[in-house]
């Protein structure tokens, strides 16, 4: 290997590596393992309200940032999630949250799937019933004479 | 009777289709304030070209107003600053909250452009800012004479957006006080 394309690999090397890095990298960890693991499921689940589809863990907004640090600040001080939820929740809207309340507003988007699946379901069995029972229900394909006729033909060649 | 269900398919993909259609004419950048109708989360900060003198929610009392946020930083302030200015002079009294910035530059921003702010609150850790959901500037949100928010905008109020959305909630609640 020639010392130029050594350079070019080792360049590569580091670049690839980088990437992984994102905006929360440089930021402070929690010193309690147990508080970091609880900011990081925080984080998962709170939708940066600039950038709408990523999480605050993911990007890179401002506002994100600020999330964070509120986040882990509510966390030293003791909230519960489900406290810090609330308090993003009431600041940002519904919206924030990527798992959203179960709620009678938030039925239909809960439930919504599983009523779709359900209706599906029920309308192949309809349709399986309603096909295999035909043959039974009516009279059979061929009348006797019919039979008759038709066998006799088969026989003749 | 039987033959009608075959229409069923026809109909629910109809529906869902007029229910997308509808979907692509909302603009999912615009979130509805958390706060609408609640009052103006408590706050201690020192005013732009006061920095001795602090104030709280207590600014937003009174009358009805418009509350903005800017800062120098941000590029769509400037489009919107002209129109403030004009609203500031038919006698709308627009409190600034001046986001993330620097006093200095903030200041020289108001002698450059001129200054429609009745009050301007100084915020650079955007503390304030947090608390009423604020991420992006600029914002504008109309308090009414409790200091309660009735309606936030989020980007720039040109003279559309206020005639539409601001001007007639502006009227109301101020023949309500």
């Amino acid at each position: 290997m020639t010392p130029e394309r050594r350079r070019l690999l080792i360049l590569l090397v580091v670049l690839i590596t980088a990437l992984p890095l994102n905006g929360q990298a440089r930021e402070e960890r929690m010193d309690d393992p147990e508080l970091q693991q609880r900011f990081s499921d925080l984080a998962d689940e709170l939708r940066c309200p600039k950038c709408q589809n990523e999480t605050i863990a993911e990007s890179g907004a401002p506002i994100s940032s600020d999330m964070r640090i509120r986040v882990r600040q509510l966390l030293r001080e003791g909230h519960t999630d489900e406290e810090i939820l609330d308090a993003m929740v009431a600041r940002f809207g519904d919206f924030v949250r990527y798992r959203p309340e179960f709620e009678p507003r938030t039925w239909v988007l809960w439930l919504g799937p599983f009523v779709a699946i359900a209706v599906g379901i029920g309308v192949v069995v309809m349709i399986t019933l309603r096909t295999r029972r035909r043959p039974t229900d009516e009279s059979p394909v061929l009348s006797d004479e019919e039979r008759q006729r038709a066998e006799h033909w088969l026989r003749d060649d | 009777m039987n033959r009608l269900w075959l229409f069923l398919p026809l109909v629910l993909a109809i529906t869902l289709g007029g229910v997308l259609y509808f979907g692509l004419g909302q603009d999912p950048s615009k979130l509805d304030s958390a706060l609408v109708g609640e009052s103006v989360p408590q706050f201690q900060l020192s005013l732009l070209q006061a920095p001795e003198q602090k104030v709280g929610p207590e600014v937003f009392s009174g009358r009805v107003q418009l509350l903005n946020i800017w800062g120098t930083w941000c590029p769509a302030c400037r489009v919107e600053h002209a129109q403030l200015n004009k609203l500031a002079k038919q006698g709308v009294p627009i409190v600034g909250l001046n986001y993330k910035d620097e006093r200095p530059a903030a200041l020289e921003w108001l002698e450059q452009r001129g200054n429609p702010y009745l009050t301007v609150i100084y915020d650079p850790e955007g503390s304030l800012g947090f608390d009423l959901g604020v991420y992006g500037a600029p914002e504008t949100y109309l308090i009414d004479a409790e200091g309660i928010v009735r309606h936030r905008h989020v980007g720039i109020v040109d003279q559309e957006v206020w005639e539409s959305d601001f001007k007639p909630l502006y009227e109301e609640y101020r023949n309500d006080s």
